[in-house]
């Protein structure tokens, strides 16, 4: 660090949530030296969430979310040029234009970019989307305001469930393909996954578990339809691939840092491992690409890709880079995440997937307005509401405390006592989507292990 | 004195305005179980999590401990949605939210803002050239009863029988063991009989042909939930009106005087009325209208800050002890129109977070707004002011000042 840490050059790369949140504190807290914002997309940082929303109902254009500014940021940015690597030794960034951007400290917030469809000549085929920029959403409003006959959604997870919500709102006919038991499973178990599917049949989506897409098919280049791996095929004219997020992290392949398809991996402090799971004091990590020890969950790194993680783990980030050693504040925050389809509003806090039992502490999938919460070894580990999340800061404190699983009875809506049943987690490779959610073990150099096997 | 008397002492008159020494005392002992049986809770972090709570019940009727001081007990009508639980509360609540704010209504409040300021400005405009001002009666208690009773239909002619019915109704709030409670409450249900009559006639007149008020929609709305029935409406209608106005006006009237007592400050507002929104966020925090809610119940034992609270015992949140913790607020005891990370619990929290919060804060922009001009040269004419007997919505009976 420098000898002044409010002086000296910090480059930040990654322009999105966490790289503008990041600069703005960077500033709030007095870094007064040259910071610079590095992003391979053209435009200025914008809100993500409403792409699957909002942006795909009509109600906002696909290149006006514009993220709020919590404050002005003095900094170069450099937006449309990708970085391509780092010298750790001569502390530089490389740029894929070929300039160098030195740097004192660095923050890594390259975030993740969406899994795109495996085979290439059925990715390029035209009709076949993926959603994770505000082009993507651009592109997908386009087809979807052109009437398809049918929307084909592969992949089961939040961002395909929303999608398929939207298609459904505008009265499109949509079929969602999900290699898992249910949708949402992978997120949030088997209860609350059977409760998305019933919804989502009972909005007209011809929703297939247990099948995966085993081809896109084409004619003169253009998406005819999809077969299925139960033999079946039908016929879509658009194809949204949603298959979970990649961590940008190849471009630091080189950089000897612990970095791998499952993130970044840093300390409580954001302050990333190098391969040899040392700790370096000049590089940090926030947001999607992160992947930080929680002593919630028996201190396993997490990677997430929440919105709200990434707004509090830059903050943290942000502190500790202009922040002598004692000064420093560990990453605490507990995981929270939220979803809009299909009129619910779904809200969670903790991991829903670090789980062995859930139980619906109040409300109930019948009258579509509940809260299960999930356990782990007797203790509370996570709370997913549905349209009721006024309690849910009730459950946070239970998770920070690590209270007792069940919860005990009393909720004014509790319905008296139930059992707890299986929360039924899948194994990730079982679903057709990444998790959103993952807890990636202990060791800082696993995911370089991983990138080496890839 | 013991703080088992602090419930006493806190309702008590004398102190009513300035309870906050006694709300110190009530952080300082933590959870104490009172004399008569009720617990008080004054301190931030335990009030913000038990507005979350969803062990708590706001239906007087879970409780078992014998209740001092119950509210008057309306055979003919069910509770509005402020005094019940989930999911009865969430259905009335969420049918009434219909035609009040988003998701169906996500204009209502904005449209107001033109026809508040005109009233505003007219009721301010009326103030020119006076000596002597009267700020409750001339200014704070006008403004929100005509907004809540254009906004729920209710002729502009009327207003003087709702503020007889109201104020008959709130005085039965009025925790005063030293009154025999039985007369104040005798005519609290006569006039929430008349009041739930007067609004329900209205409504069923509307019935087929709105007119695009707020009981139009709540008679004729019929959304895939179904609709209020006839004593629902009535039930609903009365606290809409009740609480759409009560408050506000302590909130306006505790406003000016606080910037009353803070010329430099009012000054400051006066001179960039951009700064206004944060200052009544920081007057919500400082002077809350609602001091505290009474009618919390455990459903079951549950422990607060060390203390078991049994089941069916009077809870009692006090939000304006929780607004002065210094243990959230720095320098709590200052008012700062500029404070930061403000998040007071001026409008509670929770699934029973204020329904009118939006407009109340939209009222008392626009009237700060209009007031602090024609409050130049003016001084308090009474510090303390006379205050409302109520501990409950705490604010001055009168405020008036004096030019010099």
């Amino acid at each position: 660090m420098a000898a002044d840490p409010l002086g000296g050059r910090i480059a930040v790369v990654g322009a999105s949530l966490a790289g503008l949140r990041a600069a703005e504190a960077l500033r709030e807290k007095g870094f007064a030296g040259e910071l610079t914002l590095i992003g391979d997309e053209p435009h200025a940082p914008y809100d993500r969430p409403p792409l699957s929303k909002q942006v795909l109902l009509g109600r906002a254009r696909a290149h006006e979310v514009t993220l709020p500014r919590v404050r002005e940021v003095d900094a170069r940015w450099r937006l449309g040029v990708r970085a391509e690597g780092v010298d750790p030794i001569g502390k530089r960034v490389l740029l894929a234009d070929g300039g160098r951007v030195p740097y004192d400290r660095l923050l890594i917030a390259t975030g993740t970019r969406a899994r795109p469809w495996p085979v290439p000549g059925q990715a390029a085929l035209d009709g076949v989307l993926t959603l994770r920029t505000s082009d993507d959403a651009a592109a997908l409003v386009e087809r979807l305001d052109a009437g398809p006959r049918r929307v084909l959604v592969i992949g089961a997870g939040f961002t395909g469930s929303e999608i398929a919500s939207a298609c459904r709102e505008r009265g499109l006919a949509v079929t969602v393909a999900e290699r898992g038991p249910a949708p949402l499973v992978g997120a949030l178990g088997g209860v609350l996954g059977a409760f998305a599917g019933t919804v989502q049949r009972s909005h007209g989506v011809d929703l297939r578990c247990g099948v995966t897409v085993t081809a896109l098919t084409g004619r003169g280049g253009r998406l005819t339809g999809a077969e299925f791996s139960d033999g079946t095929r039908i016929g879509a004219e658009v194809a949204v691939v949603c298959l979970g997020a990649l961590r940008n992290t190849e471009w630091l392949a080189a950089s000897g840092l612990a970095a791998g398809p499952r993130g970044v991996a840093c300390d409580a402090g954001c302050r990333a491992f190098d391969m040899y799971g040392i700790v370096t004091d000049d590089v940090f990590v926030a947001g999607d690409v992160a992947r930080f020890p929680h002593p919630l969950f028996e201190y396993q790194m997490l990677s997430l890709e929440h919105w709200g993680n990434a707004v509090a783990q830059a903050g943290v980030a942000a502190h500790n880079m202009v922040s002598p050693g004692p000064a420093r504040r560990p990453h605490l925050t507990v995981p929270a995440f939220w979803s809009a389809q299909f009129g619910l509003n779904i809200k969670s806090v903790g991991v829903p997937t670090f789980s062995d039992r859930i139980v619906i502490a109040q409300g109930s999938p019948e009258e579509g307005r509940l809260v299960a919460v999930y356990g782990y070894r007797g203790r509370i580990t996570a709370a997913v509401s549905v349209n009721r999340a006024k309690s849910l800061e009730h459950y946070l404190r239970l998770i920070e405390s690590g209270a007792p699983f069940p919860p005990g009875p009393g909720a004014a809506d509790g319905r008296g006592p139930r059992p707890s049943v299986p929360s039924d987690v899948p194994d990730p490779r079982l679903l057709s989507h990444g998790p959103t959610v993952a807890l990636t073990g202990h060791l800082p150099d696993r995911g370089l292990t991983l990138l080496r096997q890839d | 004195m013991s703080p088992q008397t602090l419930f006493r002492r806190i309702t008590d008159y004398a102190h009513r305005a300035d309870p906050y020494p006694l709300y110190a005392e009530l952080r300082a002992n933590g959870v104490v179980r009172q004399e008569d049986g009720s617990y008080l809770v004054g301190t931030y972090d335990e009030v913000a999590a038990l507005l979350h709570d969803p062990r708590l019940s706001s239906d007087r009727r879970n409780r078992t401990e014998p209740d001092q001081r119950p509210l008057p007990v309306r055979d003919d009508l069910p509770p509005s949605f402020i005094g019940l639980d989930d999911p009865e509360h969430d259905r009335l609540r969420r049918l009434t939210m219909r035609s009040f704010g988003p998701p169906h209504s996500p204009g209502t409040v904005d449209a107001l803002h033109t026809g508040i300021t005109a009233i505003a400005d007219e009721l301010a405009g009326a103030l020119h050239g006076r000596d002597r001002i009267d700020i409750v009666d001339d200014f704070a208690y006008p403004l929100p009863v005509t907004v809540i009773c254009r906004l729920l239909g209710v002729p502009a002619g009327d207003v003087p029988r709702v503020r007889a019915w109201t104020t008959a109704i709130i005085a039965a709030l009025d925790f005063a063991p030293e009154q025999d409670p039985e007369p104040l409450q005798e005519a609290a249900l006569a006039a929430q009989r008349e009041m739930a009559g007067y609004l329900g006639s209205l409504a069923e007149g509307r019935r087929g042909g709105p007119s695009g008020d707020m009981l139009s929609a709540l008679v004729n709305d019929d959304g895939p939930e179904g609709t209020l029935t006839g004593p629902e409406l009535m039930s609903t209608a009365v606290l809409l009106l009740i609480a759409g106005h009560e408050t506000t006006v302590n909130l306006i009237a505790n406003g000016a005087l606080t910037l009353l007592r803070h010329p430099d400050l009012l000054v400051r507002l006066r001179e960039a009325p951009e700064l206004v929104p944060q200052a009544v966020e920081e007057l919500l925090r400082y002077e809350p209208p609602v001091q505290f809610l009474p009618q919390r119940t455990p459903l079951t034992d549950i422990e607060v800050a060390g203390v078991t609270v049994p089941r069916g015992a009077p809870l009692v949140l006090v939000l304006a002890s929780a607004n002065r913790d210094p243990l959230r607020f720095p320098d709590p005891d200052r008012f700062d129109p500029m404070r930061e990370h403000n998040q007071h619990l001026g409008f509670g929290g929770g699934a029973h977070s204020c329904f009118g919060a939006p407009l109340a804060r939209i009222e008392t922009q626009i009237a700060l707004n209009a007031l602090l001009p024609r409050l130049e040269g003016f001084r308090l004419a009474e510090d303390p002011p006379p205050y409302r007997r109520s501990p409950v919505l705490r604010g001055p009976r009168r405020l008036p000042v004096v030019r010099g």
